[in-house]
């Protein structure tokens, strides 16, 4: 697998790596040309927090908007419990996500940077402020080190900048989204750690580089946490375009037999084990079959675990996480989550069933940000995949694998 | 012609009084916690006075009228 980039030569010592190693590795921080947003288009490079947005579209709106300076900020926050990647990736090559901001100050005319990384991830702190320790002294003075709340909701872009301009990490009201009117009312440049590392290799090796390293005709590379069905959770770097099946493979096959993937983390969607496999983990392809690559997370389901019983778990959570400040997503959310958790625990109220499907379908566009939609995507997609796990449970009262209690993921 | 007019909402300050559906049951209906769901469509000529009745009426001030794409 043609797995080296981020990662290259390995990443198995647990130590970051230090300015030293990383120039000598990679060659000093380039000088960055005035067509560079156009390199970053021409490599198709899409944001890797989980929205897969365009890069080169987002620096070029916030270079030509007119008024104040921007302002960078790295998102780090990394709140998605399934997620480690951002994580890994902070404690292993702290310097390549500080090349990338570098890089995005000058391409958008930025003064400042802010790094907001989430306060339980401290060994990717410590690495951050060792790293940013060895950088130039002009470098430490425009840079500002914030540690994110560990709520899942604190890493919207929306409540990255909140939390930055007032201390709270909740989403606000768009517009203004950051872009135009962000951390001090600047515009606001929100990119995540793992798309700024991509950017410095972009920057020293070019575009063509970076597309020849997808499969196929997908572009660059992706890193991805894999986890359940798996001897262990682990962080690795794929080619884009590389299949489920294979990406299971690298992170050490399946330890079971499997009954369906979650693909994306909390915001994104179950697909049937069978079906999973041949899916390709990138962007363009994903999109048209409705899926996502989010922030890259591969969870499988071994199939002696209940679909039901783990999808009422995920939307406990997210119902738990809303930032409780529209509505539909208080009062939906958490609706759906008590359904669900009685349909799991072989107790469901009459109609539970239907109700939680017309929920799922009421929720999506209904709040600031897009948190009931996310979570209205992950339960649509259960109750799909899990059909007929969901009749047995809220029909019979049935699970066909037993206690539904112990045999959740 | 001119530019079409739909409901955008700030569902922060929303907080389900629930006037807007009394004022325009057309395109505004209620979830069963009282929160509005809203035709993200153009409003048509024949309405805009009852979308407008709505929006002033808002306590919240979270409803508005804008150009372009709804909700």
């Amino acid at each position: 697998m043609n797995g080296d980039n981020l990662f290259a030569h390995g990443v198995t010592h647990t130590a970051p790596e230090g300015l030293a190693e990383h120039t000598t590795r990679l060659g000093p921080l380039p000088p960055v040309r005035s067509d560079f947003i156009d390199v970053l288009e021409r490599s198709s490079l899409r944001g890797r927090g989980g929205a897969a947005f365009p890069v080169a579209t987002k620096w070029r709106t916030v270079a030509n908007w007119r008024g104040q300076a921007p302002v960078v900020l790295v998102n780090g926050a990394e709140g998605e419990p399934l997620s480690h990647k951002d994580r890994r990736l902070m404690e292993t090559r702290p310097h390549l996500i500080l090349d990338g901001a570098a890089i995005a100050a000058r391409a958008v005319g930025a003064a400042r940077i802010v790094y907001y990384i989430g306060a339980k991830h401290r060994s990717a702190l410590s690495a951050f402020k060792r790293a940013l320790a060895e950088r130039s002294a002009d470098e430490q003075r425009r840079s500002l080190l914030v540690t994110a709340p560990m709520h899942y909701v604190a890493g919207e872009e929306s409540a990255a900048v909140h939390f930055i301009n007032d201390g709270v990490a909740l989403p606000t009201a768009t517009p203004p989204r950051p872009f135009e009117r962000g951390i001090d009312g600047r515009p606001t440049l929100v990119q995540n750690v793992e798309t700024l590392a991509h950017v410095a290799m972009i920057a020293r090796h070019g575009d063509g580089w970076f597309r020849s390293l997808g499969e196929g005709s997908s572009a660059g590379t992706a890193l991805v946490t894999v986890s359940g069905a798996v001897p262990a959770s682990s962080v690795i770097e794929v080619a884009q375009g590389t299949t489920i099946a294979d990406a299971v493979s690298s992170a050490g096959g399946l330890v079971s037999d499997a009954r369906a993937v979650l693909l994306g983390g909390y915001f994104g969607a179950w697909i049937d084990a069978e079906e999973a496999w041949g899916v390709r983990l990138d962007p363009a392809s994903l999109k048209p079959q409705g899926l996502s690559l989010g922030c890259g997370v591969v969870s499988v389901l071994p199939d002696d675990s209940c679909g039901v019983t783990t999808t009422a778990r995920v939307m406990s959570y997210l119902a738990q996480e809303s930032a409780r400040q529209c509505g539909p997503c208080t009062f939906g959310l958490r609706a759906i989550a008590e359904s669900t958790t009685r349909i799991a625990a072989l107790d469901g109220h009459s109609g539970d069933l239907q109700r939680i499907q017309r929920w799922a379908g009421l929720l999506p566009g209904r709040g600031a940000c897009s948190h009931p939609d996310g979570a209205a995507g992950l339960l649509l997609s259960a109750l799909r995949v899990f059909a007929a796990e969901f009749a047995l449970h809220g029909q019979q009262r049935r699970c066909a694998l037993g206690d539904p209690l112990k045999v959740a993921a | 012609m001119s530019a079409p007019v739909t409901f955008g909402i700030d569902r922060i300050k929303c907080d389900g009084h629930g006037v807007c559906a009394s004022l325009i049951p057309e395109m505004i209906e209620l979830d069963e916690w009282g929160y509005p769901i809203i035709d993200a469509g153009p409003i048509s000529r024949q309405l805009r006075n009852h979308a407008r009745r709505a929006v002033s009426a808002c306590p919240m001030l979270a409803l508005r009228l804008r150009s372009g794409s709804g909700a």
